[in-house]
Order: C-alpha cells, then sequence, then structure tokens
C-alpha cells in the first residue's frame, strides 16, 4: 500500500486493519447509503416492503456473522433469538400498547441477556457441539411458542396482529415507505455500532478468540466472558431484526420461527460473506429476493435454490459475495497501476 | 400401572426408531467426526421412496429391502460427490453442506411428493397380539426390526473382515492406510450404512406420525438426545440412549402436567444441553483427550 505524504505508520496500520476508513471506503459507503435512501422514490410500496425485509435480514445476517465469522462460534438457533424479539415486540404493542419504536430497544436488552444466559452453557461446547445445543434449540421453539400457559400473550398458535404504524409528524409518505426508512436508520446505527465494536481492543480480543482460543487466553484475554458477551450481542441484533420484522410483517406466529428461519439466516451469511460487515447486506438481498425467482418454479423450489447455493458457495466461493468483490476490485486497482 | 406399562412399550418403539437414528449418527460421527444434520431428511427421503414402491404395488417386505439398498447406494453417493469436497476442512464448512443437504433433500420430497401428509402402511396387524391391552403390534413389531437391524450392525462390524476394515478406517486412518485399507471407501461405506439404518427408522416411524417432508426434524432431534446420552463415541451406548429417550419422553410427557405432549421437544433440548455440559462423553463414551 503507498501511503500520502503525511501520514505515519500508525495510519497506516490502522487502515491496514479496518480500525480506520479509507477515503475510497467512506465514498463507498455514503454512495450505497444514497442509494439506500432514494430506493424507495423509483419503487412500488410492495417493493418497499420487500426492502424494509432486506434490512430486517440484513441485520439478523449480522448478528449472526459477528458470532460466527468474528467470533468463530456456530449457531443454528437463531431463529429462536429472531423469534424472541418478534413477540417482544408484538406483546409489548398488542397488550400493552407501546409505541413500536420502544419495542426495539427492549426486545434488543431481552435477547441480549437471553444470548448471553444461552452462551454460558455453550462456553464448553465447541464447534459441532454448538451447533447441535443451537440446532435442538431451533427445533424446539415453535412447540414453546404454542405452548397453552403462555397462550395468554403470545396467542397460541394463532399468533399476534399488529398494527401498522403511522409515519409521524404528519409527513406525507406512506407508512411502507416510513417503515422502510425507520429500518434503514435502524440499521445505519446498528453497523455503525458492529463495525466500532470489532475494529478495537474488544474486537480484536473476539477474533483472536475465532482464531486461537488457547493463545488468546494466554495473552490475558478472558475467554469465557467475551464469549458469551458476544453470543448476547450477536442475540441483541437478531432480536432486533425480529421486532422490526413483526412490525414490517404485522404478524407474529410459531410456524414462522421454524429450523428454516435459521437456515435463512445462515444462507444470508455464508453468500454474503463470513466475517465481513457490508456482506451482510448481500446476505438480506438474497434472503428476501432468491425465493421470489425460485418461486415462479415451484413452491418447494426456494429451498432447494438455498441448499444448493450453500454448497455450491462453499465449494466455489468461500468467502461470499462481499469477498468476490474485494478481490474483483483489488485485481482491477492492481491492473490499473500495472498499465 | 396400565398407563405406566402402556407408556413405557409406546416409549420403547419411538426408542427403537430413536436407536436407529442415533447408531446412524455415531457411525458418521466415528468414522468422520462429523454429526450429519441431514440425516433425518435422508430417512425422510428413503422413506419417500418405499412409499412410493409399495404404491407401485410391491410387497411390503421386498420394498423394505430395496428401500435398504436404494439408500445404502444414495448414501455412498452423497458423500463421494457431495461431501468429500469439504471432508477435514473446517467444522463451519461441514455443518454449512450438511445444512445445504438438509434443505435439499426436504424441499425435494415437497417438490416431488408435495407437502400433503400420506398415511404409510404398517406390515404388522391391527389387533394386539395375545389380546394385551398395553401394547399394539406394531410397536412390538418396531422394536423387533430395531433389534435385528441392530445385531445385524453388530454382526457385521465384528464378524466381517469389512468391518474390521471399516473400524480400522475409524479409529486410525494413518495406520490403516499403511495396512491398505481404502480409508476413503470405507467412509463412503460408512455413509451408506448410516443411509440404509436411517432409512430404516423412517420405514418405522412413518405409520406413527404419517409421512410428510418435516416429520423427521424432531425424531432426529431425539436420536442426537439419545446418541449423546449413551456416549457419542459408543455405538452400543447410543443405542441404549436412543431406548432411553424413547422411554422416558413419552414417561416425561404422560406424568410431567405442565410438559405434557406439548413441551416434549424443549425436553430434548433440556437433556441434550445438560448431557453436554454435564457429561459430554455421556453415559458409556470415553472421554477425549484433546493435545495442545
Amino acid at each position: 500500500m503507498s501511503a500520502p505524504a503525511g501520514t505515519n505508520m500508525r495510519d497506516q496500520a490502522a487502515l491496514a486493519s479496518g480500525a480506520r476508513l479509507s477515503n475510497q471506503q467512506i465514498v463507498g459507503i455514503a454512495a450505497a447509503v444514497l442509494v439506500g435512501l432514494s430506493l424507495p422514490l423509483f419503487v412500488s410500496d410492495y417493493r418497499t416492503f420487500q426492502f424494509t425485509l432486506v434490512v430486517v435480514y440484513a441485520i439478523a445476517v449480522l448478528g449472526l456473522n459477528i458470532l460466527t465469522g468474528f467470533n468463530g462460534q456456530f449457531s443454528l438457533g437463531h431463529s429462536a433469538f429472531y423469534a424472541l424479539g418478534a413477540y417482544t415486540a408484538a406483546i409489548m404493542m398488542d397488550q400493552w400498547g407501546i409505541a413500536y419504536y420502544w419495542t426495539l430497544p427492549a426486545a434488543g436488552m431481552v435477547c441480549l441477556v437471553a444470548g448471553f444466559l444461552f452462551g454460558l452453557p455453550a462456553l464448553r461446547l465447541e464447534g459441532l457441539y454448538l451447533a447441535l445445543a443451537t440446532f435442538a434449540l431451533s427445533i424446539a421453539t415453535p412447540q414453546i411458542l404454542k405452548y397453552d400457559h403462555f397462550e395468554k400473550w403470545t396467542g397460541g398458535v394463532q399468533g399476534v396482529v399488529i398494527t401498522k404504524p403511522d409515519a409521524p409528524f404528519g409527513l406525507e409518505i406512506s407508512q411502507d415507505n416510513w417503515l422502510y426508512y425507520f429500518a434503514f436508520v435502524v440499521m445505519i446505527l446498528l453497523f455503525f455500532c458492529a463495525w466500532n465494536l470489532l475494529r478495537g481492543r474488544t474486537g480484536r480480543a473476539i477474533k483472536a478468540i475465532r482464531d486461537n482460543p488457547i493463545a488468546a487466553s494466554a495473552m490475558g484475554v478472558n475467554t469465557a466472558l467475551y464469549k458469551s458477551l458476544t453470543f448476547g450481542v450477536s442475540a441483541l441484533y437478531t432480536g432486533v431484526a425480529g421486532a422490526l420484522g413483526a412490525i414490517a410483517i404485522q404478524f407474529v406466529a410459531p410456524d414462522s420461527f421454524t429450523f428454516f428461519l435459521s437456515v435463512a439466516i445462515l444462507v444470508g451469511m455464508v453468500i454474503g460473506g463470513i466475517g465481513s460487515i457490508p456482506g451482510a447486506i448481500f446476505g438480506g438481498i438474497v434472503i428476501v429476493f432468491i425465493p421470489n425467482l425460485a418461486e415462479n418454479i415451484s413452491k418447494a423450489a426456494p429451498w432447494a435454490v438455498y441448499g444448493a447455493l450453500l454448497i455450491l458457495f462453499m465449494y466455489f466461493m468461500p468467502l461470499g459475495i462481499w469477498g468476490f468483490i474485494r478481490m474483483g476490485y483489488a485485481r482491477l486497482m492492481r491492473r490499473l497501476k500495472a498499465s | 400401572m396400565e398407563l405406566f406399562l402402556q407408556q413405557t412399550f409406546s416409549g420403547l418403539a419411538f426408542g427403537g426408531v430413536y436407536a436407529c437414528m442415533a447408531l446412524a449418527v455415531v457411525m458418521i460421527y466415528q468414522a468422520t467426526d462429523h454429526l450429519n444434520f441431514a440425516q433425518g431428511e435422508m430417512a425422510m427421503f428413503s422413506t419417500y421412496i418405499a412409499f412410493t414402491l409399495i404404491t407401485l404395488g410391491v410387497p411390503y417386505w421386498w420394498t423394505f429391502l430395496l428401500t435398504m439398498v436404494i439408500s445404502f447406494v444414495g448414501g455412498v453417493l452423497v458423500e463421494r460427490i457431495i461431501v468429500r469436497p469439504v471432508e477435514g476442512t473446517s467444522v463451519l464448512n461441514e455443518v454449512i453442506v450438511f445444512i445445504g443437504l438438509l434443505t435439499i433433500f426436504n424441499s425435494l420430497a415437497g417438490w416431488i411428493w408435495e407437502y400433503t401428509i400420506k398415511p404409510f402402511p404398517s406390515p404388522f396387524p391391527e389387533e394386539p397380539v395375545f389380546g394385551n391391552k398395553f401394547v399394539s403390534t406394531h410397536d412390538l413389531g418396531v422394536i423387533g426390526v430395531t433389534l435385528v437391524v441392530l445385531s445385524g450392525v453388530f454382526l457385521f462390524f465384528r464378524f466381517t473382515p469389512v468391518g474390521l476394515a471399516m473400524r480400522a478406517a475409524a479409529q486410525d486412518p494413518a495406520s490403516a492406510r499403511l495396512v491398505g485399507i481404502r480409508v476413503g471407501w470405507m467412509l463412503a461405506l460408512g455413509w451408506g450404512l448410516a443411509a440404509a439404518i436411517g432409512a430404516v427408522a423412517g420405514m418405522m416411524v412413518a405409520p406413527i406420525v404419517f409421512l410428510e417432508p418435516n416429520m423427521m426434524g424432531s425424531i432426529l432431534l431425539y436420536g442426537f438426545a439419545g446418541a449423546l446420552l449413551g456416549g457419542i463415541t459408543n455405538p452400543a451406548g447410543a443405542v441404549f440412549g436412543g431406548f432411553t429417550v424413547g422411554v422416558l419422553e413419552n414417561l416425561v410427557g404422560a406424568y410431567v402436567p405442565f410438559i405434557g405432549s406439548e413441551l416434549k421437544l424443549s425436553f430434548a433440548l433440556v437433556l441434550i444441553i445438560a448431557v453436554l455440559v454435564f457429561r459430554p462423553s455421556g453415559l458409556f463414551g470415553y472421554v477425549v483427550v484433546k493435545r495442545v
């Protein structure tokens, strides 16, 4: 990397490790935000609704990515945290009449605690066994949601219907557009927080545990605490996504939170790019639009396509779409420099 | 007392099915250190194949054998073609490929046979044997078939040269290769056998839970629970674990009021986590010591 005049070693190191953004990255992010903000102006309300879901799933994928991509812990149980967030939001709005924007921090907190608590026994489990325990969690979730004694709040099999919020301050935009902007801002906030969390001392500890847990604890990283906390933060992200998703879809029911939701989030992570923050957005796009395309073939096709994509990406593009873009960009730069 | 006996026998029947799943899981785990998350869906797919054969008019027991053979070949092919490229890379890659397989089998079954629930015949007569009122003939049959299959597997591993080679390949791949065993093919054989055993589990449980693409999800979970409880490193332990989980699950469902039949899956979840936390080697497994 050739340094512009005036930058010292420390700045360079910060740039190389991703602790600081380069100028190109800032331009790229600004462009992406602009595109994101102007999207609803060009598409129908239904498409805007779909893009809201893209945002929702992008947040959930980022949540899983923090855990798996950066901390090396495996989870097939994120549908459970997504469901917990969604039900927290739905119950708060339906039972207690609380405004939708308050449900997000609440859902986040509930999931943070739940994730932290689930992370504690998970500490003793490595790789495969963690996958197994979380697999069990997501298989059991719909049944727990249908449980009789919770029916007062959860509505049992029927679920809970909630109303879509209007745009505030007398803004003249449709509900769908408002919800999209709301979700979009939440997403930017959460993505910024994730970037900030992962770039500094904490982030290095989290990644060190992924790369070599023994070396990390020898260096003085409290692996147990960091692993459970990462589990908690990951669940927090997924829970906020669940709450947003519930508000957007206006409905929660046990059967929307099966094991296959976990698979969808996993698909998003793998295809977007394991261990990359921007990749999560591609993950969200894939989760929402692939089924749309595939459903033309057959009702069962989306999942077949998901499965095939999972395996093909593992074989041919293990870094996902974002890894592919970065590689292509680096190659292009090299060629430009050479000529 | 009557209720207790009824529940125990029906638990044993389910336990037989879980034991088969547990054994299939343990077989692949022993050979390759993988937990095959697609095992349940593979079994479900085999059961659909059996369903098609039966609708074509093939007699039940021929269907049974044919399905096992087809599943065996299918299992070998899956290992050779799909699993092999990621074998020995990272746990993450392997699990992702298994999940991919799981969704593919699930949706293929939905695609080919549709999502409607289908009845699956039982080979055993409706009326209970000896006029008893504790146990249905199908339940007894399941227990019997399971025991036959399990003893067959035991005899195969204990007394045949191929079985010996497979055990050697699982225990010490490098040394096994040195004495001329084709370790890769032994793994494939393991996958084939696991698929065939899974097929038996599927065909035995289908008359009870009805045939549909998602029928094996929870059964695989109980299979995992059984395998862990008995010790994932010990096939006989896994079989015992499978039967135990079946009985426990039924008794807990019948006698613990707040669990009932609604939280049975959570029972498996709690069991899995409890075993993993308090006794990761299971009841009869050996403790895996890792050198750092």
